[in-house]
């Protein structure tokens, strides 16, 4: 309950701040007045010119919510993983989903010709539906290879086949824009994080499987910390471990993949995210899911605040933001995770 | 033997007029990836009867035990108190019947407490959570098992017997009447063990539980079991009370060892002796 209130909290800062600062800084006051006159029935007066409001809801505000729910999913859909194959690295990058939603994005723009309208303007309903196919491919291929090891295949060989996914099928990325050099350049822009292009429009696509995604996991909060004493224990338990299993990868992968096709490859939240909130609050998935949830929201808005602040007036693509973060984080997550995987 | 005491032991572990066994398993066959491990295997359990199966390496003791508990498909072959397995609910059969693996897994980080919780999962809706009559339960057998001042530690810091109470306390907190028990005593030393099945022990009075164990310490074994069933092969070999299954002749044709048995005061005891060397 404190976590939760904890988590909350993180959100509306990140959202206050995210909407706050850019290059026309607006004071945070304000900003939250205006964000509070959103609610209906709800009418404070912000101080803020015709202009500067429409800079908030119209620029700054649907860019915070993406990166807030893309930010949230991938946090999420890392933590589910992590219980579903008990494994302290399974990550949506590492097992290789994000790759398979790349490569499907990156099919339907090449050869749906989204690219010789020079760039993605909005993303085409069919592009998560692509997404989710690609991830569900890749995770099932990540899944097969990593088992082929042994009974069930070690926690390492698991990662191991996920890299493995993850190069071929960026290379089969790679071949298709080589084919279609015309698209290079919206799925070049694509590739490295496009909340800064968002509008309202990217939200509402996402919105749907960000529910879905959500709900479905954490309603097996309970079953993945059943799951976490293995199979047969789980199944002496009256659980249907195998079926819990699919279903949920199914889940997170959707969630991974709404998140890919929204905003391109943002790496690392999945492991950054869920590893801090285990050493705060605790193993249970019960408490790991719904904090990853709100601090993987939190986390991705602020990091998006970086990426458009450090090197302003340019911005830094925010994958490679969460990629300096996450690589010495992903170390440490190495080390103390040595003992399971060998 | 008395007809009428339904809680006793029935020797033979047979329906006695009515009195419907804990565990009936007829004919079981179990193939693993096409190596057949069990063969014909019949076995019986009265309630509240304590049943060890014995048996060499690979002899299909822990595939019985899980085909028992349900882990593995043997259509047809076992009854639990009167139901076929096959037929039952995944959450009725789990109110029957509790497993404690060999080396059942130990999550890091997870408290007692928590682990515990879980063995109330088949009482709890699919997506629900527990109430209090759950986390009630879960003291009242912390409780008994003596294990309330460890509540709170985290399961992987604690000594290999208190861990087994643990597990035994997750299978208790089930509240099933039937108990599998891999191999209970196989990672403890000699006191530890002789603590864990003296607990047992008691919780089958106290309780009227039945159990139906696996165990490698022939003489620990045959003190604390009412039944024995020696596997080998895939079949049962023999199977009857301590003293007619821990004979030297069986020991010496089944596990190819050199031992005597001698006689104790709750079953035969099992030395094992160096075999004579041949003279130069």
């Amino acid at each position: 309950m404190r976590w939760l209130v904890v988590g909350v909290f993180a959100v509306l800062v990140a959202l206050v701040a995210g909407v706050s600062l850019g290059p026309v800084s607006l004071p945070p006051g304000s900003v939250a007045a205006e964000l509070l006159n959103l609610i209906p029935g709800v009418r404070l007066d912000s101080g803020l010119s015709e202009r500067e409001i429409a800079i908030v809801t119209e620029l700054r505000l649907p860019r915070v919510v993406l990166g807030l729910l893309v930010g949230g999913l991938l946090a999420l859909a890392g933590g589910c993983y992590q219980g579903v194959f008990r494994n302290p690295l399974a990550d949506p990058y590492l097992l290789g989903v994000a790759a398979g939603a790349g490569l499907a994005v990156t099919a339907v723009i090449a050869l749906g010709g989204a690219g010789r309208e020079g760039a993605i303007s909005g993303l085409p309903m069919t592009i998560p539906l692509a997404a989710f196919a690609g991830s569900l491919l890749a995770v099932t291929m990540t899944y097969v290879l990593g088992a082929a090891g042994g009974r069930r295949g070690s926690p390492a060989m698991l990662i191991l086949a996920g890299v493995a996914v993850s190069a071929f099928l960026s290379a089969g990325q790679t071949y298709l824009l080589q084919r279609h050099s015309d698209s290079i350049q919206p799925v070049y822009s694509w590739l490295l994080g496009r909340l800064a292009t968002a509008g309202w429009h990217d939200v509402l696509l996402v919105l749907p499987y960000a529910a879905l995604t959500t709900v479905v996991v954490l309603l097996h909060r309970r079953e993945l910390d059943v799951l976490a004493v293995g199979d047969d224990e789980a199944r002496s338990l009256g659980l249907h471990p195998q079926r819990t299993r699919y279903l949920l990868i199914a889940a997170a992968s959707l969630g991974t993949a709404a998140a890919v096709s929204a905003t391109g490859l943002i790496g690392f939240v999945g492991i950054i995210v869920p590893h801090t909130v285990r050493l705060l609050a605790g193993s249970s998935y019960r408490v790991i899911l719904p904090m990853s949830l709100l601090f993987g929201a939190a986390f991705l808005a602020l990091t998006d605040v970086v990426a458009r602040t450090a090197a302003a007036p340019s911005e830094v693509p925010i994958g490679v933001v969460t990629a300096l973060l996450g690589g010495p984080f992903f170390v440490i997550v190495l080390r103390t995770a040595r003992r399971v995987l060998t | 033997m008395s007809p009428e005491s339904t809680a006793g032991p029935s020797p033979a572990g047979r329906s006695v007029d009515g009195d419907v066994p804990a565990v009936e398993v007829r004919g079981l066959h179990v193939s693993l990836d096409g190596t057949p491990i069990l063969t014909g295997v019949d076995v019986a359990v009265a309630v509240g009867e304590w049943v060890t199966v014995i048996g060499p390496n690979g002899a299909g003791k822990s595939t019985l035990l899980r085909a028992v508990g349900g882990l593995l498909p043997a259509p047809g072959a076992i009854t639990l108190f009167g139901t076929a397995s096959a037929a039952l609910r995944r959450r009725d059969r789990a109110r029957m019947v509790a497993t404690v693996a060999q080396s059942p897994v130990v999550p890091p980080g997870m408290s007692v407490l928590d682990y515990v919780l879980l063995g109330r999962t088949p009482y709890i809706p699919t997506l629900g959570r527990e109430s209090t009559a759950d986390v009630d339960a879960v003291h009242e057998v912390l409780g008994r098992l003596d294990l309330t001042g460890l509540h709170r530690r985290e399961l992987a810091t604690l000594s290999g017997g208190e861990r087994q109470r643990v597990f035994l306390a997750r299978a208790l907190a089930q509240g099933a009447t039937l108990l599998l028990l891999d191999e209970p005593t196989s990672a403890l030393d000699i006191g530890h063990q002789q603590e864990v099945l003296e607990v047992v022990d008691q919780l089958r009075r106290e309780h009227g539980l039945t159990v139906l164990a696996t165990m490698h310490d022939l003489s620990l074994a045959g003190e604390y079991a009412d039944r024995m069933v020696l596997l080998a092969g895939g079949q049962v070999v023999a199977a009857g009370t301590p003293t007619e299954v821990l004979t030297e002749h069986l020991l010496a044709t089944h596990y190819r060892a050199s031992v005597r048995v001698v006689p104790g005061t709750h079953g035969p005891l099992v030395v094992p002796v160096r075999p004579a060397r041949p003279k130069r």
